[in-house]
């Protein structure tokens, strides 16, 4: 008889791969990105080529000629990570500051800590937040959607609705409340913002789909939305808010406008940088919804999604020491 | 619809290939091994000499203690030498080497097809006859059943929970069993609670054998005390711990049996051989098997008597298929790899599963990304990939810390990993050395 094959049980395995989780985060943001494209026209386009291309290709060369291994760029995390950046930036960034960006988040953010599955920071927003405190000028120079219309290098901008978000509660700007978009818009997106960002409702398509596949979890998304919902609420109860503008609305707004909905479904529950067990999850999701909203309502910056996720990042260490429940721990006595 | 409260994952159960297969008598081999190592315990002591005839039912050997078990002659014919071999399992144990010259059966066996309802045992008298007809749990574990019906002083049994779960994938045995001998089971079931002094008992099924829960139930209507319960589909909840999770809501301490939350768990197979014990003076000489794969060519469950070499068996099914990469005896979750099948039978062997050489070889890993997914299956709440990580740095003290001497080897972390991370193989690896550790340390004081 032939040579049989032998290894310790289990003989079975449920398929599943690194690769597969990896390509349905990516098929989870499509929808986003199919808004992207309508709203921001070649930038959105050109912006992802180059920051995706720049990520595959840092990992490649990184890997191949400083680490000297086998590179594993087919397990399509480095596309994620492009895509995730491109995500994050104006669609009318310079192509050499998403160049940049790209090369910091796979080698600075990435491959230094010895690539995948060890970097504690998420690698698309180290890119991002060196791009910000490098070039803050352009990195905060929104374009307004202009679809196809609009062109890339001259496009209109203007300042998204969370800076008058915050003008608002700090009493700055008495007609902010005017500025702001719809609430059916920010739902859709026609507004300004970040390339990915802006569409709420086809980034909880994407979250709720990635919830459905089991490819992450609740825990983090439902706390960081419902840590800002209570905090957003809070503001509204205690009266800070202008003329016009209800507790409800408020709340909306906050929920819809700026990169929340694209950092709790998708940037927040990157599995490398996130804890383990749900009781972790939870309060790991739980810190970025109070530390975003510290720096919207009091922050230099309109919007600190991206500072809230990388601080809670460093806590997940600590956070993993959370055991899960064992089995049999509480013992439930015999009568 | 119930099922056990932590991890678990859900392989596919591929019972389609063996199931409803009617158990079918496996022929009598010319020479058979019968290794004196089937259970967990001391080896038996042989009382045969070399030269002696022996009829099917004879002691061969008895039981090395009180954690251990008798082993009966499963043919008659000539006790040719004592001398070691490598049973099913692989692993080097003394056995007993026979000629088979026939079928011919001790006096006192009853072999009839009758169902034998009545009983007047005393429990005490149950507990001896199952105790000397060497049986032990046939779900794999293959624990003397008498010591479990013996709870500590201090300790009360209050249920029976009897598992018809059968959560392995490709397995049928027990469903097969439990379709076929459904009355001596329930009779054997009643057995053992007259033997724990209980009122109650609860068999647990798995939803995906609707025509077992149907025919238990309609025996269990006719029963005092025993109740069916059809549960969700998951893996491992034919583990001894989860069974009982999922049937009371109880859950067993860390390093404690289930008698501590006044469990008693056997085994559907088990009950039947109590049933033949106690009711038909028969001993533990056979068990049913399945033999099961893709491409194997006659699929079922086979009544098999102990030390028949497996080969016979799969002549039985249609022979090794040609594909076939990997031979497993028992499931594919938790069975074991076999390098050859002439080694022979025993108490322990559920099943043996072809796997195609496609399916056979396992994946190279990746790195860990850190998901947490083998976190979410563990159904003890262990930490596999820390265990893991921690194996591989070799520290110990940390793995104990950690709760390593929990896992019960279920499979799930590695089934479930991305990455495909050979993290049950580490944690294996830390447990035992963590085991000896403890051991060392129990000693010293």
């Amino acid at each position: 008889m032939k040579q049989l094959i032998v290894a310790p049980a289990p003989h079975a395995h449920s398929g599943d791969t690194v690769r597969r989780n990896m390509l349905l985060v990516i098929l989870a943001l499509l929808p986003a990105y199919v808004v992207s494209v309508l709203e921001f026209g070649w930038g959105a386009l050109f912006t992802t080529l180059i920051s995706i291309v720049a990520c595959v290709g840092t990992e490649w060369l990184i890997a191949k000629y400083i680490l000297k291994e086998e590179p594993t760029i087919g397990d399509l995390s480095a596309v994620l990570t492009g895509l995730l950046l491109a995500f994050n930036l104006p669609s009318n960034l310079p192509w050499w500051i998403v160049l940049i960006g790209a090369v910091v988040a796979i080698a600075v953010g990435k491959m230094t800590f010895g690539g995948l599955g060890q970097n504690p920071f998420n690698p698309a927003l180290v890119g991002r937040v060196f791009l910000l405190i490098s070039f803050p000028v352009q990195m905060t120079t929104w374009p307004l959607p202009q679809g196809f219309n609009g062109s890339y290098v001259d496009a209109a901008t203007g300042a998204t609705p969370l800076y008058y978000l915050k003008q608002m509660v700090k009493g700055g700007d008495s007609d902010a409340v005017n500025h702001l978009p719809d609430l059916w818009n920010s739902l859709l997106g026609v507004m300004g913002g970040s390339l990915g960002e802006v569409c709420a409702l086809a980034l909880i398509i994407g979250g709720v789909f990635l919830i459905c596949t089991k490819v992450i979890t609740w825990h983090i998304p439902v706390s960081i939305l419902l840590t800002v919902t209570l905090i957003a609420a809070c503001i509204g109860w205690t009266g800070m808010l202008p003329e016009g503008m209800t507790t409800g609305q408020y709340v909306a707004y906050q929920l819809l406008t700026g990169g929340l909905m694209l950092g709790a479904f998708f940037m927040a529950t990157d599995y490398v940088t996130s804890p383990m067990t749900p009781l972790a999850k939870l309060i790991f999701g739980v810190g970025i919804g109070v530390i975003v909203m510290v720096i919207r309502l009091r922050g230099a910056y309109p919007e600190g999604m991206s500072f809230a996720i990388l601080i809670m990042n460093a806590c997940v260490p600590l956070l993993n020491k959370i055991r899960p429940k064992r089995f049999g721990e509480k013992v439930k006595t015999t009568k | 619809m119930k099922t056990f409260s932590i991890g678990g994952v859900h392989p596919h159960d591929n019972k389609v290939y063996s199931a409803h297969q009617p158990i079918q008598e496996c022929p009598l081999p010319k020479k058979a091994i019968i290794p004196l190592v089937q259970h967990i315990g001391a080896p038996a002591q042989p009382v045969v000499e070399k030269g002696q005839k022996v009829k099917v039912g004879e002691l061969l050997a008895k039981a090395g203690g009180f954690v251990s078990a008798n082993i009966h002659s499963p043919y008659s014919g000539t006790i040719t030498k004592i001398d070691s071999t490598i049973d099913a399992w692989g692993m080097r144990m003394p056995a007993i080497f026979m000629d088979v010259e026939g079928d011919e059966w001790l006096d006192t066996i009853d072999r009839s097809t009758d169902v034998i309802r009545e009983c007047q045992l005393e429990p005490k008298e149950i507990i001896d006859r199952i105790s000397a007809a060497g049986i032990v749990g046939l779900g794999g574990a293959c624990f003397p059943t008498h010591v479990k019906l013996m709870p500590p002083p201090g300790k009360k049994a209050e249920v029976l929970i009897v598992n018809g779960v059968e959560c392995e994938p490709y397995l049928t045995c027990d469903h097969q069993l439990m379709l076929e001998h459904g009355e001596e089971i329930m009779i054997g079931i009643q057995l053992l609670m007259r033997a724990l002094g209980i009122d109650k008992a609860i068999i647990g099924i798995e939803k995906n054998k609707p025509d077992a829960i149907a025919r238990m139930n309609e025996l269990a209507a006719r029963t005092l005390g025993v109740e069916v319960l059809p549960l969700r589909l998951k893996y491992p909840q034919g583990g001894e711990k989860q069974l009982i999770d999922a049937c009371i809501h109880r859950q067993v301490p860390s390093g404690a049996l289930p008698i501590e939350v006044g469990a008693v768990v056997d085994n559907v197979a088990t009950i039947y051989a109590v049933y033949e014990a106690v009711q038909k003076h028969k001993p533990l000489i056979s068990r049913v098997m399945t033999v099961t794969g893709k491409s194997v060519e006659k699929p079922g469950n086979y009544s098999v008597r102990f030390g028949t070499p497996l080969t016979e068996v799969v002549a039985l099914a249609g022979g090794v298929p040609e594909d076939t990469g990997k031979i497993i005896g028992g499931g594919p979750m938790m069975g074991r790899a076999m390098n050859n099948i002439d080694m022979p039978t025993n108490k322990r062997v559920s099943g043996l599963l072809f796997l195609p050489e496609n399916e056979s070889r396992r994946v190279e890993p990746e790195n860990c990304i850190r998901c947490g997914k083998c976190v979410s299956a563990c159904p003890m709440g262990l930490e596999p990939y820390l265990l893991a990580k921690q194996a591989e740095k070799q520290m110990w003290d940390e793995m104990e810390k950690h709760d390593v001497m929990d896992c019960i080897d279920c499979g799930c972390c590695l089934f479930t990993c991305p990455s495909h991370r050979p993290l049950l193989d580490y944690i294996r690896m830390g447990k035992a050395t963590v085991g000896g550790i403890i051991r060392a340390r129990a000693q010293k004081k």
